[in-house]
């Protein structure tokens, strides 16, 4: 679903040059959800927001769906992979009613109103439809991640890309939100790839876990290795004994 | 899925109206915790009023003269006393209100929209047009006001007009550089990152996510500034350049009773009042705004 090869981002130009991610290559199978886990700025949400098509400072190939995708997208290519950002404060447009949010991703890929949509995209969230009416900070922080989940989901991606979804939620609503991420893969076959330092997170959704240090891939892991805590590469032992402890 | 007629944003003017009325009572709830806005919005409706009725309410005609009657002291005929050429003193400053309310509006609809567009687009598009855009706005702000007012008139005549577009020119760099400042901030927002991912045009981006957020502190800004255009406006009638004899524009009548203070106080005097009242007015109604709009902004 998602092959990625050798792929570079580098900011800066000259001796302020600072390479990000070094030349990584991964792929993601259909219905699979990979974890990408590593400290604050070893480029992981870098690598994310290439693969959304937010970022433009790369190099090397990028295969969305089978499918070669340029630095510049296409509105069809947009429509291949959504993401849902971390903090559900910021990524939601304060002044706009939810079923405001909901529609303007169908107008602006001119696709009519879109006002049809909103209720049954709420319900897929578990939101009440009356939530429609309301403004984002009517809401909470859980439901507010619902609300843009549901929005990644208007267009009906094949790819959902993950940046650190409940890092800015409560314990208990992550949870929730956890559970509701795993039930809509389930429902409609989609992919994840989910960008956390919370190894519990990953270990709960992943089926498959990068870590990441410097720009680059030092280990490979299954779920099965984390929960049993049988992991042998060096910095991976590091990163796991750190955040267990 | 029987809500779905209920569901607004498909015309329904009624449900557009009473979200509308929902808004105002919200705000003037809020508004009544601000004794002093609520005092600032008060004068502010009153001048308007007496703006729109100047010809009903005023006890005499502005510019009839009645050389008998002049240099009259304040009295119960003439409250505010009378000019050198006999002229109802309160009566020129009812009408002087219409003068001064129709400067300000006019200098604000056109510093507005123009100081908005120049901000947002230079701060969302970055670049070299933010650079070229920019530094036009360092240019004009670096002249006084009264200046280019005074070339202006000088070349195309005094008059209000003149005034107005005299005030406009050096009005805007401020008001473009709040817009760039709050839109650098919006293009990094995560939703504008989401609208991106959506396909969102950069002109639905620039007028749909960017240029509301700027809106409520240009707005704040703009009142504020209101009471600023006002005194250059008085200036400029105060020099002679604004509006010309025998319009009662309060700056000039300022300058008339200049002549005659010493032993007819109040030819210059009563003008006075009046510009203060109204600057007064419009700074409360600015910082007013400034706590509706702006959360950033909390009373402690």
């Amino acid at each position: 679903m998602i092959e990625v090869e050798n792929l570079e981002v580098a900011f800066g130009k000259g001796d302020d040059r600072k390479q990000v991610v070094k030349s990584v290559s991964f792929k993601v199978a259909k219905g699979e959800t990979l974890g990408i886990v590593g400290e604050s700025g070893c480029g992981k949400s870098t690598v994310l927001r290439s693969l959304a098509g937010l970022d433009r400072h790369w190099t090397g190939r990028i295969a969305l769906a089978g499918q070669d995708v340029a630095k510049e997208r296409t509105k069809q290519q947009f429509e291949l992979a959504q993401m849902v950002f971390q903090d559900p404060y910021g990524s939601i447009h304060p002044r706009h009613r939810i079923e405001r949010v909901l529609a303007e991703l169908l107008r602006a890929m001119q696709r009519g109103e879109g006002w049809d949509r909103v209720v049954p995209a709420l319900e897929r969230v578990g939101l009440p439809a009356a939530f429609a009416e309301r403004f984002p900070h009517e809401l909470s922080g859980g439901q507010r991640q619902r609300v843009a989940i549901a929005r990644a989901l208007m267009l009906a991606p094949q790819i959902l890309l993950l940046d650190e979804p409940t890092s800015a939620l409560d314990v208990s609503v992550q949870a929730e939100v956890l559970n509701l991420l795993s039930d809509l893969r389930e429902e409609q076959q989609l992919t994840y790839v989910l960008v956390s330092h919370d190894l519990s997170v990953i270990a709960h959704m992943c089926d498959r876990v990068l870590v990441m240090k410097e720009g680059v891939f030092v280990d490979e892991l299954t779920p099965e290795a984390f929960r049993g805590g049988e992991i042998t590469q060096a910095y991976s032992k590091t990163l796991f004994e750190a955040s267990f402890l | 899925m029987s809500n779905v007629e209920t569901l607004p944003g498909r015309g329904g003017f009624g449900r557009l109206f009473g979200r509308m009325a929902t808004t105002v009572r919200l705000s003037l709830s809020k508004l009544s915790r601000e004794p002093l806005g609520m005092v600032g919005f008060i004068v502010l409706a009153v001048l308007v009023i007496v703006a729109i009725f100047a010809p009903w309410i005023a006890p005499y005609s502005p510019t009839a003269q009645n050389l008998p009657q002049a240099l009259q002291a304040p009295s119960w005929a003439h409250w505010a006393g009378t000019d050198e050429f006999g002229r109802d003193i309160l009566s020129r400053l009812i009408h002087g209100t219409r003068i001064t309310i129709q400067t300000v509006l006019a200098v604000t609809l056109i510093v507005g929209p123009v100081g908005l567009i120049v901000g947002v687009v230079a701060g969302f598009v970055g670049g070299r047009t933010d650079a070229i855009l920019m530094r036009a706005t360092d240019i004009v702000l670096s002249f006084p006001s009264l200046i280019p007012a005074l070339a202006f008139a000088a070349a195309m005549g005094a008059g209000l007009q003149t005034a107005i577009i005299a005030i406009s020119l050096t009005g805007w760099p401020p008001i473009a550089r709040l817009a760039r400042a709050e839109a650098l901030v919006v293009r990094n927002t995560d939703y504008v990152a989401a609208a991106r991912l959506y396909g969102a045009s950069p002109l639905r981006i620039l007028f749909l996510y960017i240029a509301p957020m700027c809106i409520p502190s240009v707005v704040v800004r703009l009142t504020l500034n209101m009471a600023g255009i006002i005194l250059t406006a008085a200036a400029l009638g105060f020099l002679g350049l604004g509006a010309q004899p025998p319009a009662p524009e309060w700056g000039a009548m300022i300058s008339n009773g200049r002549k005659f203070m010493l032993d007819y106080w109040w030819v210059a005097v009563m003008p006075g009042p009046a510009i203060l009242i109204t600057s007064l007015a419009f700074n409360l109604v600015g910082d007013a705004l400034r706590d509706l709009l702006d959360p950033r902004h909390v009373r402690s």
